[in-house]
């Protein structure tokens, strides 16, 4: 398994996957976190689905992460195409069949893949929670944000749970991408499937039945990275995202371990 | 263990297609084993048997000694480059050969060496993606030979190479052999076949043919006879006296041509001099592996 991670790490670390990517994630990254700062005491919306987020709630503990934790949708989606393309190209571009000549385990196979991807997942995020805190603590004397509390006991404690609620929902991005990937065997239609799923259909289907948002899984995954929400519990986004990965990614795995390897 | 392969019954059936029809046969270890048959006659679908790729549908079938439903007992000595070269298009030869390296437990320090015996060793740090559809080919077979394999199974191992490239892929296949490699490979140049494997299995419309010795399959055939008399005027008297006879003879650019075995020379020789026909050649051409294939195979 470790052997396949490290072959996985030397594909994933290759410069128009690795640099693009982390290009991305910090332009992305610094560009949201500088609305927040930027548009602080101008009276319109500055924050997460409309909120205007005021000067001296940044100035709390929680302003500190307010930036990492606003972009964390995005690192969801970006995990979701790298683990769906790095899963479904093996199959594309026929290299699969290399792979099994040379590691026949094929749950060592996926287990090492995924191993790799979450360490490029981990990667992400602490780039992203750098750029995010770095840009925030940059702007906040021109938001006329204090940064004092900031830098309490209580301020890194909770960077420190944000970012592994940011991890995990990236990691859980990523984990249904690979299960796209092993579904569909085709990069474009795997990362079209997932994106369109988790920016259109469930955007519309949490406007047409609010109700239905406590059941969504992208909706369980981003509330994750949020630490929860009003609406739906924290536990409640673990639980049901663990269920939904978990039932998921057994019946790809079986699928993956009987399948032919026909192409 | 005297055989490097060996599947008895094998059988691989897709919905109500038949791929591979109770395929039985032997390969030899230390040997070299062409693997020939048209195309769709269940070539491909047998080697990806072997490698574990796909799961038979029925049959049984040894590689090394271990039993096909354990891959992962073989498999680490066994090389194998299957329909063509499949690499990552963004990793350049070399990086591609260090996956496969990471992924098998083999040394990197593999590569160059590889790299420089597939005549790669200037282009290992270019991108895939550059590669000519020869240099993807040698890459593929550098890759085959990373476990520095009992068995290697090429599928195709000539497909774009030039002249001097088939040349060079026939002396690699040949050293391999000499130094007891066993290679089992699928390939449509006959010719080159005829000239490096030992033994043969032929297959259509997924069953075997024949399987044996290349040189059983050849002597097995019919030979030419090729008569040249001293005067062209002599040619029909010789059609005439192999008719006679109970063999076929047409004439062709001022010989006869005569379907008979090298062991009726010496008597076709006596008929024709007891005639009063001087022959000035006498010669018997056997049939090439390609002339074989396609009488066998009907295409």
């Amino acid at each position: 398994m470790f052997n396949v991670m490290r072959a996985e790490l030397r594909k994933l670390r290759r410069p128009t996957l690795l640099i693009s990517t982390i290009l991305v994630v910090s332009a992305l990254t610094a560009l949201f976190t500088s609305i927040v700062f930027l548009r602080v005491n101008s009276g319109q919306s500055n924050g997460r689905r409309g909120e205007v987020v005021s000067a001296l709630t940044l100035s709390q503990p929680a302003g500190l992460v307010y930036g990492f934790k606003i972009v964390s949708f995005f690192l969801g989606i970006t995990a979701l195409c790298v683990f769906a393309s790095q899963t479904a190209q093996e199959y594309s571009l026929g290299t699969l069949r290399n792979l099994l000549v040379r590691q026949p385990a094929r749950m060592k196979i996926l287990a090492g893949k995924y191993l790799a991807m979450s360490i490029f997942a981990i990667a992400l995020v602490v780039i992203d929670a750098i750029v995010a805190i770095g840009i925030s603590y940059g702007l906040a004397p021109h938001a006329k944000v204090t940064t004092t509390a900031w830098f309490t006991t209580s301020a890194l404690s909770l960077l420190g749970k944000t970012f592994l609620n940011v991890l995990l929902s990236t990691i859980a991005y990523g984990t249904f991408g690979m299960i796209l990937g092993l579904l569909f065997r085709s990069p474009i239609s795997a990362i079209a499937t997932g994106v369109i799923w988790s920016l259109i259909l469930e955007s519309i289907l949490g406007v047409v039945v609010s109700s239905s948002l406590k059941w969504l899984p992208g909706q369980n995954f981003t509330n994750i990275a949020q630490g929860g929400s009003t609406d739906v519990g924290y536990k409640w986004s673990m639980l049901i995202s663990g269920i939904y990965l978990g039932v998921a990614f057994a019946i790809v795995a079986i699928l993956f371990k009987r399948r032919d390897v026909a192409n | 263990m005297t055989t490097a392969i060996s599947v008895s019954d094998l059988t691989k059936v897709y919905g109500q297609r038949s791929a591979l029809s109770h395929a039985t046969f032997e390969v030899p270890l230390g040997t070299v084993c062409g693997f020939v048959g048209p195309n769709g006659s269940g070539k491909t679908t047998t080697i990806r048997m072997l490698l574990g790729l796909i799961t038979p549908t029925g049959g049984t079938g040894t590689v090394l000694g271990e039993s096909i439903s354990h891959p992962e007992k073989y498999l680490p000595y066994v090389g194998a480059m299957i329909e063509g070269p499949a690499f990552y298009p963004a990793l350049s030869g070399s990086e591609n050969l260090k996956v496969l390296a990471s992924l098998g437990g083999f040394s990197s320090s593999r590569v160059p060496i590889l790299l420089e015996k597939v005549g790669l060793a200037d282009r290992g740090a270019s991108k895939y993606k550059t590669y000519s559809l020869g240099m993807k080919q040698r890459l593929g077979i550098a890759a085959a030979l990373l476990p520095n394999p009992k068995l290697l199974v090429l599928d195709e191992p000539t497909n774009g190479l030039d002249p001097s490239g088939i040349q060079e892929i026939r002396n690699l296949i040949k050293d391999l052999a000499a130094d007891g490699t066993s290679v089992f490979v699928s390939s449509h140049l006959l010719s080159e076949l005829e000239m490096i494997a030992q033994s043969l299995v032929m297959l259509r419309e997924g069953k075997v043919l024949f399987a044996g010795l290349t040189k059983d399959l050849l002597s097995a055939q019919t030979a030419t006879l090729v008569a040249t008399p001293e005067f062209s005027v002599d040619l029909n008297s010789l059609v005439d006296i192999a008719i006679r006879h109970g063999h076929s003879a047409t004439t062709q650019n001022g010989s006869v041509h005569i379907i008979g075995n090298a062991d009726w020379s010496a008597a076709f020789n006596r008929l024709a001099f007891n005639a009063g026909i001087t022959l000035a050649s006498l010669s018997t051409i056997q049939p090439t592996l390609e002339e074989t294939f396609f009488e066998m195979t009907g295409e």
